[in-house]
């Protein structure tokens, strides 16, 4: 039994290692339902596997993953995963596919398959809530640019309307004007969907632009975590030479 | 360095090589289980079926009619050491069917087809496409593995079949039209000399190697390392890998069959 006081991701003493290279060493982190929260952190700290061991691409080494409540490991496996939507740092659309077909992917096979046709009409309406034309949804990924494929992508993760969306680097390899159209697109579906977001991101406008709370990881633990709105007054040094971008503090600047 | 170093590493290329085995036969096994259990996703088994079946058919002819066409040659010129050209219909229908059609169709699967699935699903590793695929709830093994290995069980038999009979077209070709045999006598001779178990044996052999070669382009590509030079790696190694076992697979099969 759930109720909106229960975080919808809550992540308890996880520690994975690759050989012996120990990337995550107990993290803890909650995300309440309906926030969007952002984790921070050098590169290699171990984001993108927090977010993969969520997800149960990863199999953490220790700990425990709630999700809404249950044990991840908990409960059909398909019926979890719909649960989710995930935008991937390079679009990881599939090559072989035009677009309309990679938005709906999750419609045309599985327990949410739709009709063909009706498939497609929700791949365009999901492709100009990103802010694409339908004469882009007979082209193929390589055909677009990095920002039209991060949209593509974030049409995709938005597709089956899920709960809970993830975001890898939104925002990596764009200029600033489409990192800033991608923040606001985030922002205003995560708050219409009233879903519950988690980003990684080295883009301090993203996280400006996307958090209601903020996590920063370092070395394999949760440093500092709090509103965004606490960030720039926050005394943790991590944080602080990391948010100020300092080479100067805590945080070696070869890693 | 220690006198037992060698053997250190000995024992431990040996345990790796059984590890590496033992990962390929339970990759084999789940494979191969993703086949018969449903959710099925025909779209894909047509389009590997198409790709691995007749795409392939220019190359495999091509390969099995030169290759026919030499053998003629050969068997002609050496058969005239002891007065024994007549053999050619012959020994062509048997080296074909029996040997040369399965193990050159294989082979030529293997550079084509293994190495582009491999590249294929490493490019799709390293860009996340895969992890893309299980958070959209679908099996990579069902989506990806399961279409590509019934294609290569499917198709390549076939495929070996149409190379038999263009291989024999091309020893049929050289003979009649340059060393001075008669077509019809030609296609009577190689008729009448094939047996039952000698296309029964092809046929097997072309499922055991169109198996083989989808398994490790499959399996290569899905252990693939990061960047560009894993898929390098993933290619090449699933190539070695398929010829090798095709090769060995022939050695085996062709002992099963003659002790039958």
């Amino acid at each position: 039994m759930t109720n909106d006081a229960t975080p919808m991701i809550a992540l308890e003493g996880v520690s994975k290692s690759f050989g012996r290279k120990h990337v995550l060493r107990g993290v803890d982190l909650i995300v309440p339902k309906g926030t969007s929260m952002v984790i921070i952190g050098g590169s290699g700290t171990g984001k993108s596997v927090t977010l993969k061991c969520v997800l149960g691409l990863v199999e953490p080494d220790a700990g425990t993953i709630r999700v809404d409540g249950r044990d991840m490991h908990e409960g059909d496996r398909d019926a979890f995963l719909a649960r989710f939507g995930m935008l991937f740092q390079g679009g990881a659309l599939f090559d072989s596919l035009p677009v309309w077909q990679n938005v709906a992917f999750r419609l045309l096979r599985g327990a949410l398959k739709r009709p063909r046709r009706e498939a497609r009409e929700i791949a365009i309406e999901k492709l100009r809530r990103v802010g694409l034309t339908p004469d882009v949804a007979d082209a193929f990924p390589a055909e677009l640019s990095g920002g039209m494929q991060k949209r593509v992508g974030l049409a995709r993760a938005i597709a089956a309307d899920p709960e809970i969306i993830f975001f890898d680097e939104p925002t990596t390899g764009l200029d600033p004007i489409m990192a800033g159209v991608i923040n606001d697109l985030i922002r205003e579906i995560v708050t219409e969907m009233g879903a519950t977001a988690m980003t990684i991101t080295h883009d301090m406008s993203s996280v400006r632009a996307i958090a209601d709370h903020v996590a920063m990881l370092h070395d394999g633990v949760i440093k500092w975590t709090g509103p965004v709105s606490e960030m720039d007054s926050a005394a943790d040094p991590f944080l602080q030479q990391f948010i100020h971008g300092r080479a100067e503090g805590p945080i070696a600047a070869v890693r | 360095m220690s006198l037992t170093a060698p053997l250190g590493l000995i024992g431990r290329s040996v345990l790796r090589a059984f590890a590496g085995v033992g990962r390929v036969a339970i990759f084999a096994a789940r494979a191969a289980s993703h086949i018969f259990r449903a959710p099925f996703y025909g779209r894909e088994a047509l389009n590997a079926l198409l790709q691995i079946g007749w795409l392939s058919l220019p190359v495999v002819g091509m390969t099995a009619l030169f290759t026919g066409g030499a053998l003629a040659l050969q068997i002609y010129s050496g058969g005239a050491r002891f007065s024994a050209e007549a053999v050619v219909p012959q020994i062509v229908a048997i080296g074909m069917v029996r040997e040369l059609g399965p193990v050159l169709v294989g082979l030529m699967i293997a550079a084509r087809v293994t190495s582009s699935i491999a590249a294929e699903i490493a490019t799709m590793k390293v860009t996340e496409q895969i992890d893309a695929l299980v958070t959209l709830s679908t099996n990579p093994m069902k989506y990806l593995v399961a279409p590509r290995l019934l294609a290569g069980l499917v198709v390549v038999p076939l495929l070996v079949g149409v190379g038999d009979v263009i291989g024999i077209f091309g020893g049929w070709f050289v003979a009649t039209s340059s060393l001075g045999f008669n077509p019809a006598a030609y296609l009577k001779n190689t008729l009448d000399f094939l047996e039952p178990l000698d296309v029964i044996s092809s046929l097997v052999k072309g499922c055991a190697f169109g198996g083989i070669a989808a398994l490790m382009g499959c399996y290569h590509g899905m252990h693939s390392g990061r960047g560009a030079q894993g898929v390098g790696r993933a290619t090449k190694g699933s190539v070695e890998a398929a010829a090798v076992l095709i090769l060995a697979a022939n050695f085996l099969l062709t002992g099963v069959f003659f002790s039958i």
